[in-house]
């Protein structure tokens, strides 16, 4: 193949890329606002943290969810004026539930390839406007023909992953139920969250089912809210700060669209993103190498199942690190420092708040209360969406 | 370094596609594209992009159902939810910034599934201040654009109906454009006046069909193929969230426009390009885009397109393929329809309708009530 010759012959990119500000609102069902006023309020918030003004933003980048929450067909161009687009160059992106993590992605090469110095992403969900559930918007989701007159709904497959999970690496759900336990915990240190809560494994355990083995206290809940970062280019980040955060790997990956034909057991689609994102940012022992991650949590074996994914746990040994402690805000590997979606909440698209925005704040020193007790070079976010299907991976460094 | 267009294929352009599901003409069209540029997509292609709206597929996350018929399983793929033309400039981005070597561009429409297509558009007017205004088809939006338009430059109806009746007759030379016709002014000046001022032969008739791209970075490009279409620019710009608040002048074109041409480096746009393909889903608009991609000053088009300027003949022959007007309305899929005939033509494979170019410009709308538009400049 005549492609063979010149690949690997690597072009590098034209400049780094720095986070230099971000902003979250709170999570919540906020009936009062509009998605344009969630974005707005994340927007002034990343943009007063960088020094910024809107005038100075070159490029905006949108990341949301389904149209079908909001009922807005083109959501992206209704969301336009709140997101501080008017008059600029604009574009929304869109991988499902993995779009948190990816909006950044998107802003990264809008940086990266020189088009823009000054990339603006923002990520809003309002999931409150769909009634008389969100879930009720998941009912299209699924292939017409195959699965839809099965009627399924997300917590039901969902179940299913966690079954598969807990089966091959023959864990018990006491085990799955500590990281409920931590990230709600943790969640007391964040001022947006939603449902932060000392609680017990008993607590999860006994709570209602939904699904089994999903009960009540194993699910995120659904949320309102906008979180924003700001992008920049290295000549703009010595002007805004003297320790910016680099954006020093992305990956992403998105598999078969047939759910069905996959051993749900391991994430393969985050282990792939995760190889893209480490193989970029030079990352060979991502366990030894990062210091602090912030996996996608929407459910909490999801949690352990995203750090294996991720490598940070061998294969069935995420429970196991958990149990020990490890993955405690003073812990060797802090997971979820933020309360993850578990605590703070799941506005699908808007998780950026807790998942890119929490690491960059871990990392610039910036997150207060929920700072970890170890010092930290390096993290990574990740988010996972569409039918199980998509990972999306960022790393972070405060060293260049 | 410069990214290029190393492979193009298409499925369509048909008023309707009973027989091919929308999974299916994208995998015609990536097939076609693939084979095009010589490259396999399990094992060369880096990175995917589709453009799509969950609306117009009728599903909440219409990213899932991408990856298998394009070869992009576990591989890096996603979805902008924009026009072709968006999803090229991200692509463009993907090369430029090391992320990928060769990267997919993928759009299409299967527009004849749209049971309502009225009351789709209806759902992306802001909830609040324009959804409950009246139950008229929102093409009464693009009659009072159309209205403000005229009467702010002065431009007569005969000049809407020239441009309907130039690139119905263009269509004529391709094969793809299902709605082409022989019609004359008098036709279009006679046809129902469905949204007044807008007759019914101003409005784009909707199709289907798929458009996929390959791009590559210079090194590659040039391994490839000896005649690679370079992307010397590109642009893309929203002007305003809604059609209340736009300018009703296509200022996202101009800024668009802007923006890529300085990329591409050019200064005199009237002079430097040889081949313009434009968004004409309204006769109008045409008349709009040619304005604001600085194809003739404000207020003069009528008189240039009178004269046959804009024809394929002409001096800057736009819409060669015969436009939206022929093609018909291809949803986020137009941009790719217009970048396909500037890529054919510069590579000299329009057939029929070959026009001799060295520089040829593509330019989308996103369509009502949007004020987003993309700008791609391409050459030889």
């Amino acid at each position: 193949m005549m492609v063979e010759k010149v690949k690997g012959i690597k072009y590098h990119k034209k400049q780094d890329v720095a986070i230099v500000g971000a902003g979250m609102t709170i999570f919540r069902r906020r009936l009062n606002e509009t998605g344009k006023e969630l974005s707005y309020y994340a927007v002034k918030q990343a943009l007063e943290e960088a020094g910024l003004d809107i005038s100075d933003i070159d490029m905006v980048v949108m990341g949301s969810a389904p149209d079908a929450f909001d009922g807005v067909h083109m959501k992206g161009e209704y969301l336009l004026d709140g997101a501080g687009a008017s008059n600029k160059p604009y574009v929304r992106v869109f991988v499902g539930g993995g779009t948190g993590v990816f909006a950044p992605i998107a802003g990264y090469w809008h940086v990266a390839s020189g088009l823009a110095d000054v990339c603006l992403v923002v990520c809003e969900e309002k999931m409150s406007s769909s009634h008389p559930h969100p879930q009720s918007a998941f009912k299209y989701i699924w292939d017409p023909i195959l699965d839809r007159p099965l009627k399924p709904n997300l917590i039901w497959i969902f179940a299913l992953e966690m079954r598969r999970y807990m089966h091959v690496h023959n864990i018990k759900h006491e085990d799955i139920a500590l990281v409920s336990v931590k990230n709600k915990a943790n969640a007391l240190d964040h001022p947006a969250a939603q449902l932060a809560a000392k609680i017990t494994v008993e607590d999860v355990l006994n709570s209602e089912p939904m699904a089994l083995p999903v009960r009540r206290l194993d699910v995120s809940p659904p949320s309102d809210g906008a979180a924003a970062i700001i992008m920049v280019a290295p000549h703009i980040a010595r002007q805004l700060t003297d320790e910016p955060v680099w954006v020093t790997g992305v990956g992403w990956s998105l598999d078969t669209t047939w759910w069905t034909n996959r051993d749900l057991y391991f994430p393969r689609y985050v282990a792939e993103a995760a190889k893209m994102a480490y193989k970029m940012a030079h990352i060979t022992d991502p366990r030894k190498e990062i210091d602090v991650a912030e996996p996608y949590d929407p459910f909490d074996y999801k949690e352990l199942h995203h750090m294996e994914g991720l490598g940070l746990a061998k294969k069935g040994e995420a429970p196991i690190l958990t149990r020990e402690g490890v993955t405690a805000r003073d812990g060797d590997l802090p997971v979820c420092p933020s309360g993850g979606l578990l605590g703070v909440g799941n506005p699908i698209a808007a998780s950026l708040g807790v998942k890119v925005a929490e690491i960059y704040w871990q990392l610039a020193y910036r997150a207060g209360k929920r700072q970890v007790a170890k010092e930290v070079t390096t993290g990574v976010a990740q988010a996972w969406g569409d039918l199980m299907q998509v990972g999306t991976v960022v790393v972070l460094s405060n060293k260049r | 370094m410069r990214v290029a267009v190393v492979g193009v294929g298409y499925s369509g352009f048909n008023a309707n596609t009973p027989d091919l599901s929308w999974k299916e003409i994208m995998y015609e069209a990536a097939v076609r594209a693939y084979e095009d540029a010589g490259v396999n997509p399990r094992k060369d292609v880096d990175s995917f992009v589709t453009c799509a709206e969950d609306f117009w597929e009728g599903f909440a996350i219409f990213d899932e159902f991408v990856p298998d018929q394009l070869g992009g399983v576990l591989k890096p793929t996603f979805t902008v939810t924009a026009d072709f033309l968006h999803g090229l400039a991200n692509a463009y981005m993907i090369i430029k910034s090391g992320l990928a070597e060769i990267a997919v561009v993928e759009a299409h429409s299967k527009a004849s599934d749209i049971v309502t297509f009225g009351e789709v558009i209806k759902f992306a007017f802001d909830p609040v201040w324009l959804r409950p205004i009246g139950k008229a088809h929102p093409y009464y939006f693009a009659a009072l654009e159309k209205s403000y338009y005229m009467s702010r430059r002065g431009y007569s109806d005969e000049l809407f109906a020239e441009v309907v009746v130039k690139n119905k007759r263009h269509g004529r030379l391709n094969k793809d454009a299902p709605y082409s016709a022989n019609v004359s002014v008098e036709d279009v000046l006679s046809s129902e006046a469905a949204f007044y001022p807008l007759r019914k032969l101003e409005i784009a008739e909707r199709s289907d069909g798929a458009i996929v791209f390959v791009l590559a970075n210079e090194q590659v490009a040039k391994e490839l193929r000896d005649d690679p279409i370079w992307i010397n620019g590109i642009g893309w710009w929203s002007e305003t969230s809604n059609y209340d608040t736009m300018s009703f002048e296509a200022a996202y074109a101009k800024k668009a426009a802007e923006m890529a041409y300085k990329m591409a480096g050019i200064t005199k746009p009237a002079k430097e390009i040889q081949l313009a393909e434009v968004d004409d889903r309204f006769a109008y608009k045409e008349v709009q885009h040619i304005e604001a991609l600085g194809l003739a000053k404000k207020g003069e088009v009528e008189e240039l397109m009178k004269s046959g300027y804009f024809d394929r003949k002409g001096e800057i022959p736009v819409n060669v393929s015969g436009g939206n007007l022929s093609v018909g309305n291809l949803l986020e899929a137009t941009g790719g329809q217009k970048a396909l005939e500037v890529v054919l033509q510069l590579r000299g494979e329009a057939g029929r309708r070959q026009v001799d170019a060295e520089v040829g410009v593509a330019m989308s709308w996103r369509y009502i009530p949007t004020a987003t538009g993309a700008v791609a400049v391409f050459s030889r």
